[in-house]
């Protein structure tokens, strides 16, 4: 090192340590590694529900609470959703109106909403068959693992109305396109931690 | 009407929940020093805000330091916290020791109730929020000036996860005063924890702090390692970096990968204790075996979490006081990611004895023989280090060599342990406890002080005071060797661990023994604190500011003492290993750049000291069940995220001209300084400026 030296590309820096496509690189990283952090938390909740699967302890059976086809509807909404989130990155470096780019979020965020609205629902229908947490192991587990799922979607959809509030408010600015970057990578996550869902909890289910 | 409103307000809160009324109501010793250790956190806290107001300090501490984004700060304030809850953790280690010294064939003075949760606090402690606050706060200092960079990744995640770690520890504090903690153990083990055999408090207080305190360090680790991938200067690459940034992008991914575990593991307890789920309770299908494996899978990777940063401490110190280059730089770096890598594949080792099969075992005990390999590895290259080398005995130094010796000891032990047959014999006994100690005193603990001796010099502007410094070390080796020696005795013997009366008189020797050892090591800890005041008031007699005390090597020397905020009037570029040692030996270290840029800094925020407070809040509702507390906080931390997600005026300029006059104002004090040689580091002719020998 020469403490001497001023970096040929200083004026780039313009005093910041990071210029901003790389500022933009570091924040997308960031959220990558503290995705694969989640990830531990489902694999290791995925984990705990393969161990307790067998532990029903004389109440009810996968087999007997799980039902499918909402499960298959439900997989079919998030990856859809998936799809419109997909447009919205593709409309996101559109110079023009800003008007496709909340299209296409919108229908992502009522996606969304859909599918919470049809998984509630199908909590509700197994708690009323006698499928609650407190019943045994394997409800438990069950009820830590997809619910998560669900909290994380929530967590999204509310995540999702702040862009569209802050892409009023701001514009795409760095920041937005940056967050907009990030929920991106979120929800698609999101996803692929729910085909592991619909899986390993529901398809496993339907062996009897 | 009232019998319904105060449930809801107080939660399980009563009078009884306060240590004075129980020590009102029974007054026995053990409730007495209860209730004094309150009345002391009490007094503290009371003492503490009234001397900042009375100085009137509340706005320059909320400005310079609560709401700084500055990672120095950040660092500073995560070492001080470690340094206040070192000294709880302690008193709590040395309450135990006598206990069992007086508790021969008599009850002591300590009730069992009251023993179990000192030790339970004391190993929660001494992990959560001394060793981690300590390490996190070194690696936050040191490391973002030794890649030449102006800051960490995300400065404001790094005040969010300091504030998070701050109110975990709060927490611990407050339980001393309202409630009690757990009595099971710093690993919470149940179904001993679950509502069935522990529906008081404290398990809640235990795993609330421990989520916080791991959601802040999983942070923490995501923020470091960003900063190594992405924040070096040019011209830093990867096998160009100085150890001590290798060792803490091993421990960040580390707390990256083995954080979680932890929280799911308090996550499903808590779902048991409050929704009555069926994780780990005996019945309807609930299974400890998986909490075990789950605590372990974080606990194993947490001990390499704690040690690796040490290690790269003594990496620097051996190599800076013996003026060599790192012996086998390369092995060190291979080293140390093996260790990284094989820490995720031995946490079968902490329950040998629960009952899997004799194969399984066998492969987890291999695979932790294995770990003694890299592990020795490193230690031939520090004695390869030193070989030849100009040794300097200051305190880091000593620090260091201590380490080697009693470190290689417990090596020694844990291979023993390693040993599934062996481990039957010795498990739950103080022969554990000898070895675990063996391995964190030395492997963290003093590594831990080498790097504060090492650097303080160049965060505060001035050395630390050397015999003061001397003292200390003295006593925390020669009471590390009297304390925990006798233990491995005593655990050869049989001695169960967390004994609160021990009915074998033979015992009485080693039990004196290491009661002795564990005051000896009080001394050390008030050495130190003697030595940061005897250094504060000397502190003009032993300036650095031209900020190289030792001959130092790497970029971190190459600054001011202390540095100016922005680290780095301009971005260093370096071309090989131990930039600063070379280029004070091939050029002109001090030639200022030929011009000064603006420099952007991020803005302090208080949206950290904000959610760390909110959490902690939210955290306090859930052990008490004050339910509108909980979800005030739970509140609280969503709206300061979201609000804090609309700033966008977040950064400030310091212009070129602040700039050249702080680092002219530096530079003239560095042509103002006599240089010194390497023997006259210690003396007070030492001024921060190196005299190259020719």
């Amino acid at each position: 090192m020469s403490a001497g030296e001023v970096i040929p590309t200083g004026l780039d820096l313009g005093g910041a340590s990071q210029s901003a496509p790389e500022r933009a690189a570091t924040g997308v990283q960031g959220f990558w590694v503290f995705l694969m952090s989640d990830a531990v938390i489902f694999a290791l909740l995925f984990a705990t529900y393969g161990v307790m699967l067998s532990r029903t302890a004389g109440g009810p059976t996968p087999a007997a609470v799980y039902k499918i086809g909402p499960a298959f509807i439900e997989t079919l909404i998030l990856l859809t959703s998936s799809f419109t989130f997909g447009m919205a990155s593709v409309t996101l470096n559109d110079a023009g109106p800003r008007r496709r780019l909340f299209g296409w979020m919108s229908v992502t965020l009522l996606l969304g909403a859909a599918f919470l609205g049809m998984e509630l629902r199908d909590f509700g229908a197994m708690f009323s068959a006698g499928a609650y947490p407190t019943r045994s192991g394997y409800l438990s587990a069950f009820f830590a693992l997809v619910p998560l799922h669900g909290l994380h979607v929530l967590v999204g959809a509310v995540w999702m109305v702040v862009m569209m509030v802050q892409l009023r408010v701001f514009g795409r600015d760095a920041q937005v396109m940056l967050n907009i970057r990030r929920l991106a990578l979120f929800w698609h996550f999101l996803d692929i931690v729910w085909i592991a869902i619909f899986s390993v909890v529901y398809l496993q289910g339907l062996i009897r | 009407m009232t019998g319904a409103v105060w449930p809801a307000v107080l939660g399980r809160f009563d009078w009884s929940s306060l240590p004075f009324v129980r020590a009102w109501q029974d007054p026995t010793v053990s409730e007495i020093i209860g209730a004094g250790a309150a009345a002391i956190v009490v007094f503290a806290a009371i003492g503490v805000v009234a001397l900042i107001t009375r100085y009137r300090r509340w706005g320059y501490l909320w400005r310079e330091w609560f709401t700084s984004l500055d990672h120095k700060k950040i660092g500073i304030m995560y070492i001080v916290l470690a340094f206040v809850m070192l000294s709880r953790a302690l008193v709590e280690a040395v309450l135990m020791r006598l206990q069992q010294a007086a508790a021969i064939n008599t009850p002591g003075f300590l009730s069992p109730d009251h023993f179990a949760q000192l030790f339970s606090t004391h190993g929660s402690i001494m992990i959560f929020f001394m060793a981690m606050p300590f390490l996190t706060g070194l690696i936050n200092y040191v490391m973002p000036l030794q890649i030449g960079s102006r800051d960490v990744a995300f400065p404001l995640l790094n005040s969010i996860s300091l504030w998070l770690t701050g109110g975990a520890a709060g927490l611990m504090m407050v339980s001393l005063v309202i409630g009690r903690f757990s009595t099971g153990g710093w690993s919470g083990y149940p179904p001993y924890t679950e509502l069935a055999f522990s529906p008081d408090v404290g398990p809640d207080y235990w795993i609330w702090a421990l989520t916080l305190g791991s959601i802040g360090s999983t942070l923490t680790g995501l923020n470091f390692a960003v900063t190594i991938y992405k924040m070096r200067c040019p011209g830093m690459d990867l096998m160009r970096m100085p150890l001590f940034v290798w060792t803490s992008l091993c421990a960040s991914i580390l707390m990256i990968f083995a954080m979680p575990p932890l929280t799911v593991a308090t996550a499903l307890l808590a779902l048991d204790r409050y929704l009555g789920f069926h994780f780990f309770t005996n019945d309807l299908g609930g299974d400890m075996m998986n909490y075990a494996n789950l605590f372990w899978l974080f606990g194993h990777p947490e001990v390499y979490i704690l040690i690796l940063p040490a290690f790269g401490v003594y990496s620097e110190v051996v190599s800076t006081f013996s003026s060599k280059g790192l012996y086998g730089y390369t092995s060190l770096v291979w080293a140390t990611m093996a260790i990284a890598v094989l820490s995720f594949t031995v946490w079968v080792h902490h329950f040998f004895t629960m009952g899997q099969s004799a194969d399984i075992n066998a492969v987890f005990g291999i695979a932790t023989m294995a770990i003694g390999v890299p592990t020795g590895v490193k230690i031939y290259d520090w004695v390869w280090t030193m070989f030849r080398g100009e040794v300097r005995f200051t305190v880091p130094m000593l620090y260091a060599l201590a380490f080697m010796m009693t470190f290689v000891l417990g090596g020694f032990t844990g291979i023993l342990l390693a040993f599934p047959p062996l481990d039957y014999l010795a498990h739950n006994t103080l022969f554990l406890v000898a070895h675990f100690h063996n391995m964190l005193i030395p492997g963290l603990l003093y590594g831990m002080l080498a790097g504060y001796h090492y650097w303080f010099p160049k965060a505060f502007g001035f050395r630390l005071d050397e015999k003061w410094g001397r003292i200390a070390f003295g006593c925390w080796v020669v009471g590390f060797y009297l304390a925990f020696m006798p233990l491995y005795v005593l655990g050869a013997a049989g001695v169960a661990r967390r004994t609160q009366e021990v009915f074998e008189p033979a015992f009485r020797p080693w039990l004196y023994v290491a009661g002795l050892g564990a005051l000896v090591l009080l001394c050390a800890l008030a050495s130190l604190f003697v030595q940061l005041w005897v250094s504060i008031k000397r502190r003009d007699a032993n300036r650095v500011t031209a900020g190289d005390p030792w001959d130092g090597r790497g970029l971190e020397w190459s600054i001011s003492a202390p540095p100016p905020e922005y680290n780095f009037a301009s971005i260093p570029r370096v071309s090989r290993r131990d930039p600063f040692y070379d280029v004070k030996r091939t050029g002109d270290p001090y030639a200022p750049p030929a011009a000064y840029q603006d420099i952007r800094l991020p803005k302090g925020s208080m949206a950290g000291p904000v959610i760390g407070l909110a959490g902690a809040t939210t955290a306090f509702g859930l052990v008490w069940h004050m339910w509108w507390l909980a979800i005030l906080g739970l509140l609280a931390v969503i709206v300061a995220v979201i609000a804090r997600s609309f700033a966008r005026d977040v950064e400030k300029v310091i212009d070129a001209a602040e700039v050249e006059r702080t680092e002219a104002a530096w530079l003239s004090a560095v042509a103002a300084a006599t240089p010194i040689l390497r023997e006259g580091e210690m003396s007070c002719a030492n001024q921060g400026l190196a005299e190259i020998p020719a």
